[in-house]
């Protein structure tokens, strides 16, 4: 199968600041990996650069058979991303911000109402400014856009945090249907025995570089 | 490019119209403008009247800022600028559905103002029609700047300062001209305000043109 990620000595920065140090990576197409490393290994750069939000400095990186040194916006209809924030319109209720998020992408919004439900926000809560909710809400009203969009690559940075048991629950559940379905994840996390869990494999980052995994941790 | 248009401008209005920060805020600062430029020349109406063109302009320039703020800063609130990138819409669309937004603000906004340039200022509002063309091309123009500049603003820290600094000696042709045009239709020659007229939707013609050719580029880069 074709790697969904491939990645050749990627560097990225953020004004002289090396994010990325020549990151070398090959995920493949259906694969859910976690990426693991200390705070400041570039797990989220890792993860913005695969979805185009950080340029490619130098090196050669490839996304879903996208260019990212040519490519980057056409990449974006097919990733999805759920980070540390939410991506959402404060003023917007839920359904709303599903609705203008797919009409974003040129999909049915038929698709909103059954992603809400399956993330327990239908009913009273759909209706609601995403600005009253609590921030286990708005993960999950991220997490249903995710769903609703059913993008080819998923990029979940902490997917976890903020969730109730019931949410982290679904969320494992979600991600093993993305997997069933042939959707790559790429999975960022410090809770490293549940992430493992639900991985194919763990991609071990640090300094900005992929490296073998530590042998204090083997 | 025209959905993505006008999905945009809906949602930009329909934040503002829930949110009313528009309402609440920036129409009492266009109205204490006008107030204070009362106060400070006088209660002689023929010394205001024959200024309300002017004074009008500059209040509606200084309300285009805050408007162009307050259009990024619904962006930049729990990185929704990211979601923006991330989106599949053409930024060519996101930037006419944005000045298109602020367009259908600042207008609402001038024809509050016009009015109180009439009441306040004992301006007679002669020659509508060109008033109104006045309005609508210079408004273009003028939100079509400030969504071009809030672009380049938004993405730093130093937003809401460098945003006057950038946007208002490019808006100066603007003023210059809408007053100009003005002017003239309110000492009834309307139609010597045909020549501002022009000028002004060349300027509008140029920046929006500017817009839809650079607001992919400003939008990743800033």
């Amino acid at each position: 199968m074709a790697p969904a990620v491939r990645l050749r000595e990627a560097v990225a920065l953020a004004g002289r600041f090396p994010l990325l140090a020549g990151v070398s990576l090959e995920i493949d197409e259906g694969e859910v990996a976690h990426v693991r490393g200390p705070n400041g290994a570039g797990k989220t750069s890792l993860l913005r650069l695969c979805c185009g939000l950080v340029p490619l400095h130098s090196g050669e990186a490839s996304v879903l058979g996208h260019d990212l040194a040519i490519d980057r916006r056409a990449l974006r209809k097919h990733v999805g991303m759920l980070g540390h924030q939410s991506l959402l319109y404060e003023e917007l209720t839920v359904e709303e911000n599903l609705r203008y998020a797919l009409r974003s992408f040129g999909l049915e919004i038929e698709q909103a109402g059954p992603a809400a439900a399956r993330l327990g926000l239908a009913g009273r809560v759909s209706a609601t400014p995403v600005g009253r909710l609590s921030a286990g809400q708005r993960r999950r009203t991220a997490l249903a856009v995710l769903v609703a969009r059913d993008p080819r690559l998923w990029l979940l940075d902490e997917p976890h945090a903020g969730l109730d048991q019931e949410g982290r629950e679904l969320l494992d559940e979600l991600i093993a249907e993305s997997r069933a379905k042939g959707r790559t994840v790429l999975l960022c996390s410090h809770e490293h025995e549940h992430a493992a869990a639900l991985s194919d494999r763990t991609v071990w980052l640090a300094g900005g570089q992929v490296v073998e995994e530590p042998a204090s941790v083997a | 490019m025209l959905r993505d248009a006008w999905l945009v401008a809906g949602k930009d209005l329909r934040i503002e119209a829930r949110s009313r920060v528009a309402l609440n805020q920036v129409v009492p600062f266009a109205a204490a403008v006008i107030l204070l430029f009362g106060l400070a020349l006088g209660p002689d109406r023929s010394v205001l009247a024959p200024a309300s063109a002017g004074l009008f302009w500059i209040a509606v320039l200084l309300s285009c800022l805050l408007a162009t703020q307050r259009s990024f800063a619904v962006e930049s609130a729990d990185g929704a600028r990211d979601g923006l990138r991330l989106s599949g819409l053409d930024p060519a669309g996101i930037f006419l559905g944005k000045a298109g937004a602020v367009v259908a603000e600042l207008l609402v906004l001038e024809a509050l103002l016009a009015l109180g340039v009439a009441v306040l200022y004992g301006a007679h509002l002669t020659g509508g029609l060109v008033l109104a063309a006045v309005c609508v091309t210079a408004t273009v123009g003028l939100a079509a700047v400030g969504i071009i500049y809030g672009a380049v603003a938004s993405g730093l820290r130093v937003k809401e300062t460098l945003l006057p600094l950038l946007f208002l000696p490019v808006a100066a042709p603007v003023l210059l001209a809408a007053t100009k045009a003005w002017d003239e239709a309110l000492a009834g020659t309307p139609s010597g305000g045909l020549g501002w007229l022009s000028l002004l939707a060349v300027f509008a013609v140029v920046y929006v043109t500017i817009g839809i050719v650079a607001f992919g580029p400003l939008l990743e880069e800033s």
